[in-house]
């Protein structure tokens, strides 16, 4: 007993001050790329190199729609590398939760020359809150809500619907001394019964969409559904196919989506965070209340 | 070792088609006939052969028939013998050797779902990869497309075996597990605490991987092979790029290779740093975990610093690593694994001053040694009950072969062994590592892929932390593969799971799963 006392002294604290200070992550970590979309001379190398289609270009005529999806993205960094002029550079930014799947799309129009490079940048689509100009805002606005209501506790049931267990791991890393989850009064709960909000990491298998609605349904109002990773928000590499249902949102409704491949512990976080400010809405929200999703007849 | 090919000629002369090398590592035997039963006996007898794994592909358009491959290696041989026989088409069946070998049982099974071959005399024919509610689809046929839509799942019709007797109980866990963890369903027979028997239902998580890797092109394959089983990333990914490269027949850059050791060697300690803090965990000493997830941390920080991602992902390439590492890099490299090195023996001193824990963990979950060899045990858990296998030292790959290192190996079998090996293991790893950042690490790290032609076709075998990791693969035309086959460790060792429960206390299965940790992901697919 001795020993293990003297450890722990020995040792010291080595919780990390995140959110209430910037994360301290290694320079080296890949994040959001980030694109210049003026200077942004070919998607097409990008788009070719993507290995889950994040970046996709649709061409008609002589124009071009550009469309990328942070979604789909894992962050190996293939764009910046098949990209000239540093038109697409990877940032160390990494809370890119959102709250709605739109949010995570960016799309940008182009007149193109003949040799169907881009000629003139006409459009940038993204939505209002987008990522892309206002990821410190979102952030800080969910910290707000928090601090007003997480003088409640939470209970997170985590329900792995076909992951490779990548998330998992980071999800695992949120219990130990350095992330500590339990700072903020949220905990892991082993039944869906004492759940206050369902992570879910994905794709969503054919042989698990059972369990994932029956765990839904277990749980009592008001709940908030996360969606955690690439796989968990689109299927990420996965995608659709005989086995694979896609992401967790073709199942059950989603209220966050947190993207990364796997999201690291600090942005997990961040996503918990903005769904327990979700989570307040649903109080109020009468319209979403019970039975928003029902097993159809004749299923056990 | 012609002398062995000799042997086998003589046995079965006629019906041995041809034997001929791809490459160094690996031994091509072609049969006429898919029953291959009297020859796996005699290579099992005469040369103690270790049957690796089987699978099978569809060839019908090509050549007319599914061809059955059985890898089998032999202590002392660098090189695996692949055996490979047809099955026709129009009588799509195969002998089991399931009776004799119950290593294959699941594998056989697979073949069942995924191809439609008739595994004849298979002792327990039932579905394994596809639940009892699929259809009959065979998914890894080449007339099955990939996005198929199948009917809506129909509820549970999977019937498990009773267990029958006074007082004697079942108590179903799962998919969804109280923990977070993978999903998988258990069915515990038990009579008051002990478990008298054990039913494990998997394949909760497949999700067509193998036959996604025939749509992908290969360079964005890489990054499906890192998604196969989360924790084994790294290598995985390599296994993956082995294979292709040895298809592609290219040289890899020594610089390249030595840098994937290290990394190989990182998810080594990772992991199993992880789980001594789980199994410590398990049973009630919770400090313990407290230190093991902080030393891990101070790895995944270091993965994170050498490339760019926690799990090391984004950092394989086919012809080497997509990055080199500065001066700096290998300072973090070095000064992160001295001071791991020396909290791991804090750690280990401190698990082994807690008597409480070591008596929970003697004699708990024990997997006998002749049990675990005749179920074709590999890896830790195999090392753990005298199964004397590392592919690290019997077939050298990346660049093992310059360092020396011991493979630990204890015929005892119970959770604690299990966890003294991955001790022992990470105290050789890091003396790998150490060595391999002192040489020098200049030069290329990136080979030039040439085109890789179609119909080529590799083996590729990786030591992952878990244990024996097989990737086969055949190539097709544009840069895509016919056929990619995974077998993952973990596939092998979940009937270990089933035998070293048995008389266990059902309070005692949360350390002795994760004793074996095995992945669920890598098992499905």
């Amino acid at each position: 007993m001795f020993k293990i006392i003297q450890k722990t002294f020995a040792t010291g604290i080595v919780t990390t001050k995140y959110p209430a200070e910037p994360a301290q992550i290694s320079e080296r970590f890949r994040g959001r790329p980030s694109f210049n979309f003026e200077k942004w001379k070919d998607a097409r190398p990008a788009a070719e190199v993507c290995p889950t289609g994040a970046i996709s270009v649709c061409d008609e005529g002589d124009s071009r729609r550009v469309t990328v999806d942070y979604g789909l993205c894992v962050f190996c960094g293939l764009c910046a590398e098949a990209s000239a002029d540093q038109a697409v550079r990877i940032t160390q930014e990494f809370e890119l939760a959102s709250a709605d799947r739109r949010n995570l799309i960016l799309t940008a129009e182009y007149s193109l020359n003949t040799d169907r490079t881009h000629r003139e940048l006409r459009a940038v689509h993204r939505r209002l809150g987008d990522l892309e100009e206002d990821v410190e805002s979102v952030g800080q606005k969910a910290r707000k809500k928090i601090q007003k209501l997480l003088r409640r506790s939470l209970a997170i049931r985590e329900v792995d619907a076909g992951s490779c267990n990548g998330c998992e791991l980071e999800i695992v890393a949120l219990n130990n001394p350095v992330y500590d989850l339990e700072r903020f009064g949220i905990q892991f709960v082993a039944s869906p019964r004492h759940a206050d909000m369902l992570l879910v990491t994905g794709p969503v298998t054919r042989n698990m969409e059972l369990a994932l609605l029956k765990t839904y349904q277990a749980m009592p109002e008001p709940k908030v559904v996360v969606a955690v990773g690439a796989c968990g928000i689109s299927g990420g590499i996965f995608g659709k196919n005989y086995a694979s249902l896609g992401g967790v949102d073709n199942v059950v409704p989603v209220d966050v989506y947190i993207p990364g491949c796997p999201p690291r512990p600090q942005a997990l976080l961040h996503g918990i965070l903005l769904a327990v400010g979700r989570l307040g809405e649903r109080l109020y929200d009468d319209s979403r209340g019970l039975g928003r999703c029902v097993l159809p007849a004749g299923r056990p | 070792m012609s002398t062995f090919f000799e042997a086998l000629r003589q046995k079965f002369g006629a019906r041995i088609q041809s034997i001929f090398a791809e490459c160094e590592e690996e031994v091509y035997l072609l049969v006429g006939d898919p029953d291959i039963r009297d020859l796996a006996e005699y290579l099992r007898n005469e040369f103690a052969a270790r049957l690796v794994t089987v699978f099978a592909e569809d060839r019908r358009s090509a050549e007319g028939v599914f061809f059955n491959y059985y890898l089998f290696e032999r202590k002392g041989d660098t090189r695996y013998l692949m055996v490979r026989a047809p099955v026709r088409a129009d009588h799509p069946e195969f002998p089991s050797l399931s009776a004799g070998l119950p290593a294959v049982n699941w594998q056989e099974r697979e073949i069942q779902d995924w191809f439609g071959l008739k595994a004849v005399g298979h002792p327990n024919p039932r579905r394994v990869a596809l639940h009892d509610n699929w259809p009959d689809v065979h998914p890894l046929r080449k007339d099955f497309p990939l996005e198929t839509v199948l009917p809506p799942f129909e509820g549970e019709r999977h019937i498990y075996r009773p267990a029958l007797g006074e007082g004697v109980l079942q108590v179903p866990v799962g998919p969804v597990h109280a923990g977070t963890i993978e999903p998988g369903h258990f069915n515990f027979a038990v009579a008051g605490e002990p478990i008298l028997y054990l039913q494990l239902r998997m394949f909760y998580t497949h999700k067509g991987t193998e036959k996604l890797f025939e749509k992908l092109p290969i360079h964005k394959a890489v990054f499906l092979a890192e998604s196969i089983s989360g924790d084994s990333s790294f290598s995985h990914g390599t296994a993956f790029c082995q294979a292709i490269e040895r298809a592609a027949q290219m040289e890899v850059p020594l610089r390249a290779l030595i840098m994937r050791t290290i990394l190989l060697e990182l998810e080594r300690i990772c992991n199993h740093v992880a789980d001594i803090g789980a199994i410590a965990t398990d049973v009630g000493f919770v400090v313990a975990n407290a230190h093991a997830s902080r030393l891990k941390e101070m790895l995944v920080s270091l993965n994170e610093q050498l490339t760019g991602n926690r799990l090391l992902r984004g950092m394989v390439c086919v012809g080497g690593v997509r990055r080199s590492w500065d001066p700096v890099q290998l300072v973090s490299l070095r000064a992160a694994t001295d001071a791991f090195a020396s909290e791991f023996q804090d750690l280990v001193l401190l698990i082994d001053s807690s008597e409480s824990t070591r008596d929970r963990l003697e004699q708990t979950g024990v997997l006998r040694p002749e049990k675990a060899k005749d179920l074709g045990i590999v890896g830790v858990a195999g090392r753990a009950s005298g199964v004397d296998l590392d592919i690290r030292r019997d077939h050298p790959y990346a660049a093992y072969g310059r360092y020396s290192f011991r493979v630990p190996v204890y015929q005892v079998g119970d959770v604690i062994h299990r966890m003294q090996v991955r001790v022992d293991e990470v105290k050789e790893s890091l003396g790998i590592i150490r060595s391999a950042a002192d040489e020098s690490l200049d030069g290329e790290f990136r080979a030039r892929v040439p085109p890789i032609p179609a119909d080529r076709y590799a083996l590729s075998a990786v030591e992952g932390w878990r244990g024996e990791i097989i990737h086969w693969i055949r190539t097709g035309p544009d840069n895509h593969l016919e056929r990619c086959k995974i077998k993952d460790p973990s596939l092998n060792n979940w009937p270990a799971l089933v035998e070293a429960v048995q008389g266990n206390i059902i309070a005692d299965f949360p350390v002795i799963n994760k004793s074996f940790n095995l992945s669920y992901s890598g098992t499905d697919r």
